[in-house]
């Protein structure tokens, strides 16, 4: 078991991380019965408002702070306890991004900031919702400089070794993070944050889009490379097996550091300010980072037929009878995977230039992040929830709450199945995104999406209540095993913490350079945007002023 | 030596026929949402 | 490093395929003029109803064969008169906006347009079909957003 502090840094960063999960997943709900014109929300209440809140708080917020639970634990376990700076650093980035935190969602429910979580300009939110957006990225930093410090001091005393996988994977996942934020730093802190409060009068609206962009799609990356980790480095061990291969596996991560940043444009497809051919640039790196994730889907069915194989599994699919389907810890990782195979597919779609006309900003993107973020790594997260929490805590996960956690996770299939298809269909319908209850004043386009079998709101509100009492099992669950569940006693009894032996001894040392890895991502960043970057500040039009319309 | 040798010979057959169904939902998909754009 | 002979079979499979999925966008994109809405002409958003062509929104007739319709988004509707356009004929959608982003999107076809304030967008789009189209905004723009749509008659 890792040393007391750092369980409680890591209880900490769960305890926020599951509050925001609380009230994000009752927004979502919400939402849903709206939508279905079945629920009038008082006037001091507004569907956007709503929308707002669920977004930060679950994409960014819940995510956030489960992954720093993870990567805390994780480097712990892996390189052993934290010294005293790096303790103190972790504890100063959670309540710096906590109060960032409190801030933006005292701003959204004040009915300050009902910009959504892309807070596009020139809608202009009060200027205390980006400075604890800002708050919760600096917070965010200091928690990754505290890591990047523990595997510094590994470094330097195991000179010349590659570090263990689960801590080359977390810092790659830094470095990444780093990177990417400093788009949303720079349009928030010299963009925003001066316009908000009135010290300049205009905003240039395309940049701030750009810049948005270069951070958000490196975003997505962040959620999706912690449950990566948890596939590369806890499954094998669930499983019975070594990683695959240690070397690939570190190879895929690298890519991703490469290829997931100079790509924010495919976001922006649809929109003047960046010509033809950098979009087009853009759409090529974008496909360049899907290389990585073919490799893990890769990895992922050799080790499942490696260890089934191993048990006795003959035939061509003999091994897929043995994995241990009993075990929530591996039943719902696998089912975070199964979900992101049409996810994946569906973001290739999104990607491909002029295709995006047929999907941008209709519903089919709000199904594509619910099977992206919303399942494969939210579910990911619930798999490791399962035993994280009581590996902290030092309690049992008893038999009953096995049980429980297939009902939630069966639940939570079931009614993303429903929601997310339905969204797909209505979006490739034309049915819009963000939109509270509308029939468009009955305009036959609009009653048809919503007249189908599967496209309609009835099967969306059906998805979205199963979700809702999905999570609120899981909330039980999570109550029960942070508080009240008996201490384990025996050896048997303890949680472990699954961490799968990775063998390095055909891995390239040149892997762990990082100095390489940041120089090209640099250098690709620049290719990709320094040009039009530089053309949309040269040739801006005039600036937008900023309007509140909600 | 021994691990490469190992790697080498371990069966993967189910792996490379799994993946393989990866794939198609993947040019399934796509190809679907291509027609509907030609089809606009 | 090694990659397991069956891996290599996979990941070229999945490479080729997605140089084969870039070289059909991109050669329909390129060389059939299909892409996607954009431009670089810039607006002074506060000018916009003195500027051409937004100073006479609605349908022009460029040529024999082309219409130029201008449309500027406003939080929550479209400023444009009279939308009745010819199928089967070119028609280049111009919008702006005067205040927030919105979009411009045609349900049904592939105009699918972010307009964004200071910046002119642009899509050329020939309708097969003679009907009323729905006409919406699909990106968030206020408290209004649901109710932003108008309608284009084709004839």
């Amino acid at each position: 078991m890792i040393a007391q502090p750092e369980r409680k840094i890591a209880l900490w960063h769960l305890g926020v991380a599951y509050t925001a999960f609380l009230i994000g997943t009752l927004m979502g709900v919400l939402q849903v019965f709206i939508r279905n014109d079945a629920l009038q929300l008082p006037a001091w209440l507004d569907y956007y408002q709503i929308l707002t809140a669920h977004g930060v708080l679950l994409a960014l917020i819940y995510t956030t702070f489960f992954i720093f639970a993870f990567f805390i634990t994780g480097m712990s376990k892996s390189l052993g306890s934290f010294g005293p700076k790096v303790r103190l650093f972790s504890w100063i980035g959670l309540w710096v991004t906590l109060l960032g935190t409190v801030m933006a969602t005292v701003m959204i429910i004040a009915g300050e900031a009902s910009v959504l979580y892309t807070f596009y300009a020139p809608l202009k939110a009060n200027g205390f919702y980006y400075v604890g957006l800002a708050l919760v990225i600096i917070g965010t930093w200091v928690s990754s400089f505290a890591l990047v410090g523990h595997y510094i001091v590994w470094r330097r005393k195991n000179k010349g070794q590659l570090s263990p996988l689960f801590a080359f994977m977390t810092i790659t996942t830094i470095v990444l993070w780093i990177i990417a934020c400093l788009g949303v730093v720079a349009t928030v802190l010299f963009q925003y944050i001066p316009w908000a409060f009135g010290w300049t009068d205009t905003i240039n609206v395309e940049l701030s889009r750009s810049l948005f962009w270069y951070f958000g799609h490196p975003l997505v990356y962040f959620w999706l490379l912690p449950a990566y980790i948890a596939w590369y480095t806890i499954v094998p061990k669930l499983l019975g097996v070594k990683v695959f291969s240690d070397s690939l596996a570190r190879l895929a991560f690298v890519l991703f550091i490469l290829f997931s940043i100079p790509v924010g444009f495919h976001h922006q497809l649809t929109e003047p300010g960046i010509s033809n051919f950098w979009k087009f640039l853009q759409v090529v790196l974008t496909f360049m980072v899907i290389v990585p994730s073919l490799m893990t889907a890769f990895s992922m069915f050799a080790t499942f037929e490696i260890s089934g194989r191993k048990k006795g599994g003959t035939g061509l699919f003999g091994w897929f009878k043995k994995l241990p389907w009993r075990d929530v810890r591996f039943t719902s990782i696998f089912i975070a995977m199964a979900f992101f195979i049409p996810g994946g597919a569906g973001g290739i779609i999104n990607a491909s230039f002029q295709l995006n006309e047929v999907v941008h900003n209709t519903l089919w993107i709000v199904g594509h992040f619910h099977i992206t973020v919303g399942t494969p790594v939210a579910m990911t997260f619930m798999g490791l929830t399962f035993w994280l929490i009581p590996y902290l805590t030092g309690r049992r996960f008893t038999k009953r709450m096995q049980r429980l956690g297939f009902v939630q996770i069966i639940t939570w299939s079931i009614g993303m199945l429903l929601m997310s298809t339905a969204q797909h269909v209505l979006g490739l319908m034309g049915a819009p995104r963000r939109t509270a209850y509308s029939g468009y004043n009955d305009h036959p386009s609009a009653m048809e999406w919503f007249d189908g079998i599967i496209s309609n709101h009835v099967t969306m509100a059906i998805g979205g209540t199963i979700l809702f009492l999905s999570a609120m099992i899981l909330m039980y669950i999570v109550i029960m095993t942070m508080f009240v569940l008996p201490k384990a006693e025996t050896p048997e009894q303890m949680v472990e913490f699954p961490l799968a032996e990775s063998d390095m001894s055909n891995t390239p040392k040149w892997l762990e350079n990082w100095w390489i890895w940041i120089s090209i991502a640099a250098a690709l960043i620049i290719i990709a945007y320094a040009i039009p970057l530089t053309h949309m500040i040269q040739h801006a039009p005039p600036g937008s002023k900023g309007f509140i319309t909600w | 030596m021994d691990k490469k040798q190992s790697n080498h010979e371990v069966n993967l057959k189910g792996t490379l026929v799994s993946v393989f169904f990866v794939g198609i939902v993947i040019v399934a998909m796509w190809v679907a949402v291509y027609l509907m754009y030609v089809a606009r | 490093m090694h990659f397991h002979k069956y891996e290599k079979i996979w990941l070229s499979f999945g490479i080729v395929s997605l140089i084969v999925f870039l070289s059909v966008v991109g050669v329909s994109a390129f060389s059939q003029n299909h892409t996607p809405s954009g431009g670089m002409d810039t607006i002074d958003p506060e000018k916009v109803n003195e500027t051409a062509p937004f100073d006479n929104p609605g349908v022009t007739q460029l040529d024999e064969d082309t219409y130029q319709v201008a449309i500027v988004a406003l939080a929550f509707g479209y400023n444009a008169p009279d939308l009745r356009v010819p199928a089967g004929k070119e028609i280049i959608f111009k919008v702006t906006s005067t205040d927030v982003v919105h979009s411009f999107t045609i349900d049904d076809t592939k105009v699918n347009m972010m307009v964004v304030p200071g910046r002119i967008t642009t899509k050329s789009y020939t309708f097969e079909e003679p009907g009323k189209y729905l006409i919406l905004c699909n990106e968030y723009c206020g408290t209004g957003h649901h109710m932003m749509s108008t309608e284009i008659e084709v004839y």
